[in-house]
C-alpha cells in the first residue's frame, strides 16, 4: 500500500498561549484550562481500500456499521412480514410451514434486538457522533474501531449464512432456551443453532472492541473546557449504554461458548437427563434454569443499551427542536446512570414463570417497579422541556413526540407485567408481544428515525425533503399503533405467542378478524419504510443542500470546520468549550441559541447561567 | 505513574474535590494513557467473563445429582512412589506468581529506560508463562489418560471434566496469548522500540512507549489473579 503516515501541521501539540488566545484580548472569565494532551496522531488513508473500506475514521466507520445495521433490519423486517402473512391469513402462503415460521420469528428477534438496533445505536450513532460531540479528532483507538466494524461484518454474513445452511436458521425462539434449542426436532438444531452462536460470540468481541473505544473517548479524550457536566445527554446515554454492554455481553458469550460445547462436544452444562421417544439421551446431570440466569443477564440490560441511546438522542432532538434548554439537565443525568445501574437487578423477571421462589419473585418485581421512577421522571423531563418552548412541528419533532407517546405506552404496559401476579397469567401472550415491541421495537425506531432527519445534513450535506418524512411518520406512527395497539386485546383473550396457527381455539372468533386488521396494518407500515429509503436516494441525487448548521444546534458536531466533517473533525484547532450544549432562546441574546464554543465575554448582557 | 502535575487544575480536598475531579474538562483520570484506561476497562469486562464461567461452575457443582469427584485424589501426582495431592498445581501456581513479580520488576526497569533489564524480565515472563502452559498440557494429558473426558468422568459427575476442560482451558488461551504477546513485546523492547520517541506500531502507526509495557503487564496481572480464584473453586473446594 502506499500510503504513508502524515502529520498535518496544524495537528501538533498547541503551546498553551496559542490555546487560551492571545492574553491581552481575552478576559479572564473566558479562561480554560490549557491542553493536558498532545495532539492526537491520525492515520489518513489515502487509497480507495484505506479510505473507504478499511478505515480508521470514526465517521466512516459509524456510516459502514450504520449501513450493516440496517442491512439486517431489512431482513428483519421481511421476516416479520412472513411471519404476519402466516398469522393473518393461514394457510395463504403455502410455502411457509411451522418450522419456517420459528425460524422467522428467532432470526426476526435475534436480529432486531442485537444486530439492528445496538449495532446502529451504539456502532452506528455512537462511532459518528461521540468524537464529534465530545470534541475529539477521532476515537481513541481508530484501528481497533475498525477491526471492531469488520468483526460485527463478519458476524452478521454468518448470521446471514445460516438461512442458506441444511436445516436453515435456529427456529428456537430468539432466547435459545436450552434443551430444546440443540436437541433434534428443533428446526436448524444443526449448523443453524450453531452458527447463531458463532455468530453471537463474534459479535461481543466485535462490539466489545468498538466499546472500550466509546468509554475511552468519552473519559479521557474530551476537549478543553468539555466536563462531564457539558456533554449532550446523546454522549451521556451511548456513554451508560456502552457501559452497560461491556459488563452484560459477558453472560452472553459465557452461555454462547457453554451451548457451543453441548451442542458440538456433548456437555451437558444445560441439559437434564432427557427421555426421547423411550429412549435416555447422553445428556444428564445440567441445568436449563442457569442458561436462562445467564441469558437474562445478558438480556435485561440488553433493553437499555437500546433504550438509553434512544434517551439521550431524543433528549438532544426536543432540546433543539423546541428551542428551549432540556429541563433538568442532571437529573437527566442521573436517571440515565441510575437506569442502567438498576438494570443488572431486573433480569429474573423475565423468568417468573421458570418455577423460582416465589421471594425471588417478589424481589425482582420490586427492583423492577423501582426503575419505572427515573424513568417517569425522563418522561416529565421531556414534556417540560416541551412546555412553552417555541416547537417547530418538523419531521425530527414529530418523531420525537410520537417516540414519547410510544414510550409511555409501553412503559407502563411494562408495570403491568412486572408484577409477578399479574405477569403469570399474560405471560407468553400477545400482551408481552405488544409490550416488548412498543418499549424497545417501536420507540427506539422512532428516535432512530427522528436523528436521521436531524443528522441526515450533517452526514450528506443535503437536507431530507420534509413533506416525504411527514407521510413516513404519519404512516408509520399510526400503522404501528394499528398492529400493537389490538395485540394488546389479544393478549388479554388469552391468545399464546409463538404459535404458529390458531386452528379451532376458542380464541379464532375475536382474534381472527383482528389478526388480519393487524397483518394489513403490518405490510402497510414496513412498506411506509421504503418512503424514507426513496427519500434517502432522491435527496441525494436532488436534495437542496443545506446550510451550515441547520437546525440552530449549540452542539459541537455541528460547528466543525466543514460541514460534512473531513477527517479530524475540527480544522485546525479543537473547539474550546465554555457551556452545555442546551442555551436555547436565553433572554437577550443575540440569536436564540448559543453554541458551546461561545466564550462568556461574548454574552455578558444576556441572561445565560453559568454551566 | 508517579502523580503528574496537571496545568489550571488544583485538587480541592473532601467529596467535593472528588466530584469535580471526576466531572472536570479534557480527562477523568488525569495523566493516565488511553490504552492503559482502555487495558483496566477491558479486565473489568473480562473479569464479568470468568465471573460468569466461576458462577456457572458453582450452580452446576451445586445441582448435579452425581457426587462430584474429589479433587485430592483426582489432581494428586505420584513423587517417588507416593501419590501427593495439588504437587503439580502447586508447581504451576508457583510459576505463574512467580512470573507476575518478574513483569512488575520488568514495568519498573522499563520506566527507568533500562531496556536490557526489562527485556529480560519481559522474556523471563514469557518463559514463566510457557512453562506454565506446558504443566498445564501435561495436567490435561494426565487426566485425559485416566479417562476424564468433557462429556464424562470414571470419578463421579460429568460435569466436573465440562467445567474443568471449559475453565482452565480458556485461562489457559489467556494466558497463551499473553505469553505470545509477551515475545513479541520483549522483541520490541530489545530492538529499541520505545527508545528515543519511540518507534511507530505495525498497523496502528502509534508510537511506541514504554507505558506498553505497563499496559501488558496489567494483562499479565489480571491472568494470575484469575488463576488464583480457579485454583481456589478446582483445586480447594
Amino acid at each position: 500500500m502506499s500510503d504513508e503516515y502524515e502529520n498535518k501541521s496544524g495537528y501538533q501539540a498547541q503551546s498553551s498561549e496559542a490555546l487560551t488566545g492571545s492574553a491581552g484580548s481575552t478576559p479572564d472569565m473566558d479562561y480554560v484550562r490549557p491542553a493536558e494532551l498532545p495532539e492526537q496522531d491520525l492515520y489518513h488513508g489515502h487509497t480507495f481500500l484505506t479510505k473507504w473500506v478499511f478505515c480508521q475514521d470514526a465517521k466512516v466507520i459509524g456510516v459502514q456499521y450504520f449501513l450493516t445495521a440496517v442491512f439486517t433490519g431489512i431482513v428483519g423486517l421481511i421476516l416479520s412480514w412472513l411471519m404476519r402473512l402466516q398469522l393473518g391469513f393461514p394457510g395463504l402462503a403455502g410455502f411457509i410451514t411451522a418450522e419456517h415460521y420459528y425460524q422467522f420469528v428467532t432470526m426476526h428477534g435475534m436480529i432486531m434486538v442485537v444486530y439492528f438496533l445496538t449495532a446502529l445505536f451504539l456502532g452506528g450513532f455512537g462511532n459518528y457522533l461521540i468524537p464529534l460531540m465530545v470534541g475529539a479528532r477521532d476515537m481513541v483507538f481508530p484501528y481497533v474501531n475498525m477491526l471492531s466494524f469488520w468483526m460485527f461484518f463478519v458476524a452478521v454474513a454468518i448470521l446471514m449464512a445460516s438461512f442458506f445452511v441444511p436445516g436453515g436458521p435456529t427456529g428456537a425462539g430468539w432466547t435459545l432456551y436450552p434443551p430444546q434449542t440443540i436437541l433434534e426436532g428443533t428446526p436448524g438444531s444443526g449448523m443453524g443453532i450453531l452458527l447463531m452462536l458463532i455468530s453471537l460470540a463474534l459479535f461481543v468481541i466485535g462490539f466489545t472492541m468498538g466499546g472500550l473505544n466509546y468509554m475511552i473517548t468519552v473519559l479521557q479524550a474530551r476537549t478543553r473546557g468539555m466536563t462531564l457536566m457539558r456533554m449532550p445527554l446523546t454522549v451521556w446515554g451511548i456513554f451508560t449504554a456502552t457501559v452497560l454492554a461491556m459488563l452484560a455481553f459477558p453472560a452472553l458469550l459465557v452461555s454462547a461458548i457453554m451451548m457451543t460445547l453441548d451442542k458440538v462436544i456433548g456437555t451437558s452444562f444445560f441439559m437434564p437427563t432427557i427421555l426421547k421417544a423411550g429412549e435416555v439421551l447422553e445428556y444428564g446431570g445440567g441445568s436449563p434454569i442457569l442458561f436462562q440466569h445467564l441469558f437474562w443477564f445478558f438480556g435485561h440490560p440488553e433493553v437499555y443499551i437500546v433504550a438509553l441511546p434512544a434517551f439521550g438522542i431524543v433528549s438532544d432532538l426536543i432540546s433543539v427542536h423546541a428551542r428551549k434548554n432540556i429541563f433538568g439537565y442532571r437529573m437527566m443525568v442521573w436517571a440515565i446512570v441510575g437506569i442502567g445501574a438498576l438494570s443488572f437487578f431486573v433480569w429474573a423477571h423475565h423468568m417468573y414463570v421458570s418455577g423460582m421462589n416465589p421471594w425471588f419473585g417478589f424481589f425482582f418485581a420490586t427492583t423492577t417497579l423501582i426503575i419505572a421512577v427515573p424513568t417517569a421522571m425522563k418522561v416529565y423531563n421531556w414534556i417540560l422541556t416541551l412546555w412553552r418552548g417555541n416547537i417547530r412541528i418538523n419531521t425530527v419533532m414529530l418523531w420525537c413526540l410520537g417516540f414519547i407517546v410510544t414510550f409511555v405506552n409501553g412503559g407502563i404496559t411494562g408495570i403491568f407485567l412486572g408484577n409477578v401476579s399479574v405477569d403469570v397469567p399474560l405471560s407468553d401472550t400477545y400482551f408481552v408481544v405488544a409490550h416488548f415491541h412498543m418499549v424497545m421495537g417501536i420507540a427506539p425506531v422512532m428516535v432512530i428515525m427522528g436523528a436521521v432527519y436531524h443528522w441526515f445534513p450533517l452526514i450528506t450535506g443535503r437536507l431530507l425533503n420534509e413533506t416525504l418524512g411527514k407521510w413516513h411518520f404519519w404512516a408509520t406512527f399510526l400503522g404501528a399503533y394499528s398492529i400493537y395497539f389490538p395485540m394488546h386485546y389479544l393478549g388479554f383473550i388469552g391468545v399464546p405467542r409463538r404459535y404458529y396457527e390458531m386452528y379451532d381455539s376458542p380464541y379464532m372468533t375475536s382474534a381472527v378478524g383482528m389478526n388480519e386488521f393487524i397483518s394489513l396494518a403490518a405490510f402497510l407500515v414496513g412498506a411506509a419504510q421504503f418512503i424514507l429509503i426513496f427519500n434517502i436516494i432522491k435527496t441525494l441525487k436532488t436534495g437542496k443542500p443545506a446550510p451550515k448548521n441547520p437546525w440552530k444546534a449549540n452542539s459541537l458536531e455541528w460547528h466543525t470546520s466543514t460541514q460534512p466533517p473531513e477527517h479530524g473533525n475540527f480544522g485546525e484547532r479543537l473547539p474550546v468549550v465554555h457551556r452545555w450544549p442546551y442555551d436555547f432562546s436565553v433572554p437577550g441574546a443575540k440569536d436564540d441559541f448559543i453554541p458551546q464554543t461561545t466564550p462568556p465575554s461574548e454574552v455578558v448582557h444576556t441572561k445565560v447561567e453559568k454551566t | 505513574m508517579s502523580d503528574p502535575k496537571i496545568d489550571g487544575f488544583e485538587l480541592k480536598p473532601g467529596f467535593r474535590g472528588m466530584a469535580s475531579d471526576t466531572g472536570s474538562d479534557q480527562t477523568m483520570f488525569k495523566g493516565v494513557h488511553w490504552g492503559k484506561a482502555m487495558m483496566w476497562i477491558f479486565l473489568l469486562s473480562d473479569t464479568f467473563v470468568f465471573s460468569c464461567f466461576l458462577i456457572a461452575y458453582m450452580k452446576g457443582r451445586g445441582s448435579t445429582p452425581v457426587e462430584w469427584p474429589n479433587p485430592s485424589e483426582v489432581f494428586a501426582l505420584e513423587a517417588f512412589g507416593v501419590p501427593v495431592p495439588l504437587l503439580l498445581i502447586a508447581l504451576m501456581t508457583f510459576v505463574l506468581i512467580t512470573s507476575s513479580g518478574t513483569m512488575a520488576l520488568a514495568v519498573k526497569y522499563g520506566y527507568e529506560k533500562n531496556r536490557k533489564m526489562c527485556g529480560w524480565l519481559v522474556l523471563a515472563t514469557a518463559v514463566g508463562g510457557l512453562t506454565f502452559v506446558g504443566m498445564q498440557a501435561y495436567e490435561w494429558s494426565k487426566l485425559i489418560h485416566e479417562g476424564v473426558r468433557p462429556w464424562e468422568n470414571p470419578f463421579g459427575a460429568a460435569q466436573f471434566g465440562s467445567f474443568f476442560f471449559m475453565i482452565t482451558g480458556f485461562h489457559g488461551t489467556h494466558v497463551s496469548i499473553g505469553v505470545i504477546f509477551l515475545f513479541i513485546y520483549a522483541y520490541k523492547v530489545f530492538a529499541g522500540h520505545y527508545e528515543n520517541g519511540g518507534k511507530r506500531g505495525w498497523f496502528t502507526t502509534m508510537k511506541g512507549d514504554y507505558v506498553e509495557i505497563e499496559i501488558l503487564g496489567l494483562y499479565w496481572h489480571f491472568v494470575d489473579l484469575v488463576w488464583v480464584f480457579i485454583f481456589a473453586f478446582f483445586y480447594l473446594w
